[in-house]
């Protein structure tokens, strides 16, 4: 049917200019010169420091905010109280908030002049312009997913099991670990890799806090920005493909632990 | 209007729903396709209807080819088994949305609205929404939405398979009453044999994708041309080569010479009739079924020796019609 | 925080040590209500008046206009297109439909600032098809596209997913065609999912930073966004300035949070 190829052909070509021929396009960039420029950026050493403040802020961000998630979600549905959806709210908030916000409310709360700044400031810990800012922005941005991805698949499976377990002695503890955990492991999975995407990418928040000193504070994505600013296309463009590639992967295991599937 | 098939084929992949099949269907008649799941009993239905495509062969409505025709242009009505009613749409709206599809004015729409709602008893419901109604008025409001139409052929695919027992033998008596009223050609899948015999005229009894049997109810009762037939359409008894209905097991205190021996096992009341469990000849289980003035003339319980013939027998696969003479 | 109390009593079957749901709270409390009270508090602070300034100064209404109208406009392009892609994605059958189904996420798991960089490449100065619009209000449109691509698509895939073909069957049985049919029977029952869709994607829109911030030039009356506005507010120390539309997108992404709920709520009146 005409009609049939006729949607199909706009819904292609829609896809192809907004998202794949970009994303392509990327990849031609940054190889543009050869492979030899592109070896050179990555292996510059601020280029590998960007990388590894990235993944150091995700190695702290992620289990914390996975504990809170599943933690989150057993209150959320196991127990009954008054505030369960000011709570909800709350969890929800971060999706909500721009960036540029998350940065600015966290400066007020540790810059020179805001709430405990000059106390971190005199302890030698500084907040704003530093790594801890940085880590305290990420947690922000990405805080919802592991919960949002655990409450329902908690929801689904019901306190059946849960309470057949207690009928045969066991406790809450060894319940949770021998049949609640196993059953929303792959929520958890697929809201792990929602949350390490959010805190790899996250790019306004840490701008705003980060001072962008170079070397220091410097996150991969803020290298993308601040290398392009300086014309240092293929430096940017690289780090751009890293994050790319990280992407891809993060979009592979998505559709691998997605919660339609079934496990 | 008359229905005509002629040499259907139609696969699903692997499986074949429909083998080879030819059907005429009399105009003005009440016509149950009745078979087992995956005897192929909807997807024939759906062929008439034009909602799956034959691979081979012919569909006729009232004497023109519609083999090449969407459902849109065969002047049909559909039932469906889950309603399929317009969930978004109130009862009213449910009904006159093939009136307004046609353009007619909306006068007589409200009018013919309200007719129907008034053949299907759910007058005053015309502004509640589906989800508001039970099963059965979903079923009621889906029928008059076929009927607003006037279709030539009104078609019904298990439409009270969903419904609770008690709704179902309302409906079903309901359906005949309003074919005996409008005598519009209707065709209705089930896989329950009494709704079959309570409802139609004719019988089409389907089995993997072939007709195996066509006829009046009791013809297919009576005279079923296979053991697959009789036993889809009834009880039966198998001793040996010989096919025996309950209802059709004499039993006696006395031998007679025709008689077999036989021991009773267990006496249950059903209600209307009572079910007798007995064991031939130290090996065959047989079940009778008896009025409850037979039971209480012979006082049958538990262990108690009797003796047993059929008054009526089949055999199959070429054998003659055994008919014991009483 | 002091409306939520904790229960003493639990729940029969599996449980953390008592001590974890506390300790979340505290976190929860640490990393995102602090923040939030504190500007909240700033925003009181320089009372009504010096609010309402920072406001109605005309950048920051013209980056609020723009921002508003151009997410608006996003919002109504994935509104058609959004659907229409669903549509496609689960009536269509082709080679690469799945490939094509796992890109729509792309928006969620890239950087929006190597998003930003992406549509550089193809819509900047360096084009290979010549099309350059930097610097231009289109370009703000663009990234916001590309953002909340996948918003309406995935509201309304599971949607169209659990519809009913028999409803449709039924409309082509009364004699309807299909466009009609669409129109008359899909689109009502979808259009929940829709205005949910776009709902999240007018939301996402309205704060986006870094894909925009790449493409748009970011100048103050022509091509400056609202987020934008904000981070020069910081970098020039301007904190009531920035404080003041903080609150106001806030506020927006508040709204239509809420009406999202609400739209939950009304369309599955009809469910059952």
């Amino acid at each position: 049917m005409i009609v049939r190829y006729g949607l199909r052909l706009v819904a292609l070509t829609y896809l192809a200019l907004l998202l794949i021929i970009p994303v392509g396009m990327i990849v031609a960039h940054t190889f543009s010169g050869g492979l030899a420029p592109v070896w050179t950026a990555l292996t510059d050493p601020d280029a590998i420091k960007a990388l590894g403040l990235t993944l150091k802020i995700a190695i702290i961000v992620v289990p914390l905010n996975t504990l809170f998630g599943i933690t989150m979600a057993l209150v959320m549905v196991r127990r009954e109280f008054r505030g369960k959806a000011l709570l909800s709210a709350l969890i929800d908030l971060p999706f909500a908030v721009s960036p540029v916000i998350v940065g600015f409310t966290l400066i007020l709360v540790y810059g020179m002049n805001g709430w405990f700044g000059e106390f971190f400031i005199n302890q030698g810990y500084p907040i704003i312009f530093s790594t801890p800012g940085m880590v305290l922005a990420t947690m922000f941005a990405s805080l919802p997913f592991v919960c949002r991805e655990v409450i329902p698949v908690l929801r689904e499976i019901g306190t059946e099991q849960e309470q057949a377990a207690a009928t045969l002695g066991a406790r809450a503890h060894q319940t949770f670990r021998r049949i609640t955990l196993p059953a929303i492991r792959w929520g958890i999975v697929y809201g792990v890799v929602l949350t390490t995407a959010r805190a790899i990418g996250e790019y306004g928040a840490v701008a705003v806090v980060s001072g962008n000193v170079i070397g220091q504070t410097q996150t991969l994505t803020l290298r993308v920005s601040q290398e392009y600013q300086n014309f240092d296309h293929i430096a940017a463009y690289t780090a751009a493909l890293e994050l790319a590639v990280i992407a891809l992967v993060t979009l592979f295991l998505m559709n691998l632990f997605h919660p339609r599937k079934d496990h | 209007m008359a229905i005509t098939v002629r040499n259907v084929n139609k696969r699903f992949g692997d499986f074949v729903a429909l083998d080879d099949v030819s059907l005429d269907v009399p105009a003005g008649s009440l016509t149950a396709l009745l078979g087992p799941s995956g005897s192929g009993k909807s997807t024939l239905l759906r062929v008439i209807a034009g909602l799956e495509k034959a691979d081979q062969g012919d569909v006729f409505i009232g004497g023109a080819e519609a083999t090449k025709l969407p459902p849109q242009r065969r002047d049909i009505g559909f039932v469906f088994q889950h309603y399929a009613a317009f969930k978004h749409m109130t009862v009213a709206k449910n009904v006159a949305f093939g009136l307004e599809i046609r353009k007619r004015r909306k006068d007589e729409v409200k009018r013919r609205v309200a007719e129907l709602l008034d053949l299907v008893q759910l007058d005053g419901f015309g502004d509640r929404y589906p989800s508001q109604l039970s099963g059965g008025q979903r079923q009621r409001m889906a029928l008059a939405r076929a009927l607003a139409v006037e279709p030539e052929v009104l078609l019904l695919d298990e439409p009270f398979g969903a419904l609770d027992a008690k709704v179902r033998s309302e409906l079903r008596a309901w359906l005949r009453r309003l074919h005996d009223e409008m005598h519009v050609t209707t065709v209705f899948v089930t896989h329950d044999q009494e709704e079959a015999m309570e409802v139609s005229d004719t019988i089409v009894l389907m089995d993997h994708g072939r007709i195996v049997q066509e006829g009046r109810p009791q013809d297919l009762y009576d005279h079923p041309e296979t053991e697959f037939v009789m036993r889809f359409m009834g009880q039966v008894n198998r001793i040996g080569d010989v096919y025996v209905r309950p209802h059709d097991v004499e039993i006696r205190l006395e031998p007679n010479g025709t008689t077999e021996a036989a021991v009773v096992e267990r006496v249950l009341h059903m209600g209307h009739h009572i079910r007798v469990d007995l064991t031939v000849n130290g090996g065959d289980p047989v079940s009778a079924q008896l009025t409850r003035d037979e039971a209480e003339r012979l006082g049958l319980e538990p262990g108690r020796p009797v003796f047993v013939r059929p008054a009526k027998a089949r055999t199959f696969a070429g054998e003659p019609e055994a008919e014991a003479v009483s | 925080m002091t409306t939520v109390a904790l229960p003493r009593r639990r729940a029969s079957g599996a449980a953390l040590p008592s001590v974890a749901p506390g300790v979340a709270i505290t976190y929860l409390s640490v990393v995102v209500l602090l923040p939030l009270s504190a500007l909240l508090w700033e925003s009181h602070k320089g009372g009504l008046d010096a609010f309402w300034q920072a406001v109605t100064a005309p950048d920051a209404v013209a980056a609020l206009k723009l921002t508003l109208g151009a997410a608006l406009l996003v919002a109504l392009i994935n509104a058609v297109f959004g659907t229409l892609i669903a549509w496609v994605l689960v009536r269509d059958s082709f080679i690469g439909k799945g490939l094509a189904n796992s890109l729509i996420d792309l928006p969620f798991a890239l950087p929006t600032v190597v998003a930003g960089l992406t549509l550089l490449t193809l819509y900047g100065p360096n084009s290979p098809i010549g099309l350059n619009i930097t610097y231009t209000r289109k370009a703000v449109v663009l990234a916001l596209m590309f953002e909340t691509l996948p918003f309406v698509i995935r509201s309304v895939q599971p949607v169209l997913l659990e519809l009913d073909r028999e409803m449709e069957e039924a409309a082509a049985s009364l004699g309807a065609r299909g466009h009609v049919i669409f129109r008359r029977v899909v689109l009502p029952n979808l259009l929940p999912a829709i205005l949910s869709g776009m709902a999240l994607a007018f939301a996402r829109a309205v704060g986006e930073y870094g894909s925009v911030v790449m493409l748009s030039g970011n100048v103050p009356f022509a091509t400056e966004v609202a987020s934008v506005h904000i981070y020069s507010q910081i970098q020039s120390d301007y904190v009531t300035g920035a404080t003041a539309m903080s609150v106001v997108l806030l506020s927006i992404s508040l709204v239509v949070l809420l009406s999202i709920s609400a739209l939950h709520r009304w369309s599955s009146k009809h469910d059952r």
